[in-house]
């Protein structure tokens, strides 16, 4: 049971890299953008990450799961690549689940990439790799407003250095969830 | 060079070890930058550049050491080092031509400080050595921006008379700075002297700022800042530090680079997840999508008649350089095709080349494409050498490279024959974009 739902994601998640990006027609969003950013943090429900746990400090259902989801929340990608990869299908699931279950949490997905070529193109390449993940997600059921993506390039890398090892730290999705 | 040419001297290997150490007045914060010339010219043209008179030993600016520096920095000037000098004539007629052809020097600059009125001026004359000839003679006040501003307007005319060339040296370059691992790090816009001299901070944050475009006119900079936690692009007066956030748009804002009327913006922006490139109108809002491809299409930058951008798309599989023209919906042609990956292109100040990011034989590397040939020529050597800008003269190109693993800057002339390289004494540097001329 467990291998066939692994299976189906990770062909929703392969199909979903290879589709096509639909043009949009939605007239010019004007100005700043950050309502979706804001109004996480205000209906997540969470209401901070220590603020609503028990006064005998246990841990509701939630917050337990969001601390699970926490040890799993980078998704790395191979170079030149946007494709989620099948050792990550079950971690992009996870969080898809999380979010379902609780649809007032919110995420914002960080697209990263390693140091090599031009900045902006790269920030381009981090855009890419965010939307693999937020399009995986809401083929998940995940609903739109959840989801915020915003990309980085090779602006905040993960470790330093100049060498593969560090070039594959660096290419990731951060998702993290709104405070 | 108009004189001076045919003389071949191994000066090469004594600009190798030659650490300038122009190390400018920094703030506190502020990363200090130093030149050290790399790969030097193997005729550059020998100049005496005498102390000035009037001038204290150790005076806070030393107009004739502004004057060499600048000099030597174009890669075309070797100029004679002071201990060499045998006399210190201030005016020409103290000039004894035959002491300095035996120096081997072609030119010789004196020149004298000298009270006027409440402030001061200084006097220069150029000459050739061979000939005895007085090819410049000034006299200039010395403005509110100071002697080493005035000195740096002496190397440019030195300079222009010399090579026919207009010098650079009184423009400005902005670059990024970073200080700080991963994950708290600090990012600052800084504005300098073309030489490194005088930084001082444009804006700062704890959310990464990049892609600083200069304003045709050297009044404002536009610049990404991920300040808000999104991607926005702010345009900023330097004279009052007064900005103005231009683009907040739902994704991306990336990559501004000004029409060269200076009324729009070139800029990148995303829908779902597709990078493409607008036109922003500065004073009307208006804004108009050039491209609308699926692929990653952006870095824009103007064609000199500002009737067509060039840009960094990925449409054909690897990043390449493109050209699409505004005034019509026509297709975008394809620019360049040596090597799988050219991105960044910035257009040479007369039109014909563009300075890109190549790959080249496993490195990211510093090339000029000429646009009436297509001929690429790489100029530089490093792994991970980018963002190139022209120098508003043309003669040279500033970029970023890396320097004992962190950011530093570099320059190159437009040949590739001269190299140099402004590292700081911490943090990391990037992204420079040299200022245009300044408006007199």
């Amino acid at each position: 049971m467990k291998f066939m739902h692994v299976l189906a994601v990770a062909v929703l998640a392969l199909s979903l890299a290879a589709c096509q990006k639909p043009k949009q027609t939605k007239p010019e969003e004007q100005g700043p953008a950050t309502t979706t950013e804001t109004g996480g943090a205000t209906t997540s429900g969470l209401g901070g990450e220590s603020a609503g746990a028990g006064a005998a400090g246990t841990l509701t259902a939630q917050q337990q799961a969001l601390a699970d989801l926490k040890q799993k929340s980078t998704i790395y990608f191979a170079y030149d690549s946007s494709e989620i990869r099948p050792e990550y299908v079950d971690v992009v699931a996870a969080h898809a689940s999380y979010l379902v279950k609780y649809p007032a949490a919110r995420v914002r997905l960080e697209g990263h990439t390693d140091e090599r070529g031009s900045r902006e193109y790269n920030i381009g390449l981090g855009e890419r790799r965010a939307q693999a993940v937020r399009r995986a997600l809401m083929l998940q059921g995940v609903a739109e407003a959840q989801l915020t993506t915003v990309s980085y390039g090779e602006e905040r890398p993960a470790v330093e250095g100049g060498d593969e090892a560090a070039y594959t730290q660096n290419r990731r999705v951060e998702v993290v969830y709104a405070q | 060079m108009q004189a001076g040419t045919g003389r071949s001297r191994s000066l090469g290997a004594t600009f190798a070890a030659l650490a300038l150490g122009l190390l400018a007045m920094a703030g506190p914060g502020h990363a200090q930058l130093r030149l050290d010339i790399t790969q030097g010219v193997q005729d550059a043209v020998p100049i005496a550049v005498v102390p000035f008179g009037g001038q204290e030993e150790g005076a806070a600016t030393d107009a004739a050491k502004v004057i060499a520096d600048d000099l030597r920095l174009s890669g075309r000037f070797a100029p004679l080092e002071r201990q060499d000098m045998v006399a210190r004539p201030t005016s020409g007629a103290e000039v004894r031509f035959q002491d300095w052809r035996l120096l081997k020097s072609d030119f010789i600059v004196v020149g004298r400080v000298e009270p006027d009125g409440a402030g001061s001026a200084v006097t220069f004359e150029l000459f050739n050595v061979q000939t005895g000839q007085s090819l410049l003679a000034q006299r200039l006040p010395v403005g509110s921006r100071g002697l080493r501003a005035a000195s740096h307007r002496i190397a440019d005319m030195i300079f222009e008379r010399l090579t026919g060339i207009p010098g650079a040296f009184s423009t400005r370059i902005a670059y990024v700075t970073v200080e700080g691992r991963p994950p708290s790090q600090r990012y600052r816009l800084v504005i300098a002297d073309a030489d490194g001299f005088g930084p001082r901070t444009v804006t700062e944050s704890a959310e990464p700022i990049m892609s600083p475009a200069w304003s045709p006119d050297g009044e404002n900079l536009a610049y990404v800042s991920f300040e808000s936690k999104l991607s926005a692009i702010y345009l900023q007066r330097l004279a009052t530090g007064e900005r103005r956030r231009v683009s907040a748009r739902s994704g991306i804002n990336g990559a501004p680079a000004f029409s060269p009327d200076g009324r729009k913006l070139a800029i990148t922006l995303s829908r779902d997840g597709n990078l493409d490139i607008y036109t922003l109108d500065l004073a009307t809002q208006t804004l108009t999508r050039v491209t609308s491809d699926e692929a990653i299409d952006t870095e824009p930058e103007w064609s000199k008649d500002g009737r067509s951008l060039y840009f960094t798309s990925d449409r054909a599989g690897s990043a390449q350089v493109y050209r699409v023209a505004l005034d019509a919906a026509r297709e975008a042609q394809r620019v360049t095709f040596a090597n799988g990956y050219n991105a960044r292109p910035r257009l040479s100040p007369d039109g014909d080349q563009l300075a890109l990011v190549t790959l080249d034989r496993g490195g990211y590397r510093i090339a000029v494409l000429d646009l009436k040939t297509r001929n690429l020529r790489v100029l530089t050597n490093a792994q991970q050498d980018e963002s190139p800008s022209f120098a508003p003269n043309g003669a040279t190109i500033i970029y970023a490279t890396r320097d004992r693993a962190r950011g530093a800057l570099a320059m190159v002339s437009s040949d590739g024959r001269f190299q140099q390289r402004l590292s700081s004494d911490k943090g990391d540097v990037r992204e420079p974009v040299w200022s245009p001329f300044p408006s007199r």
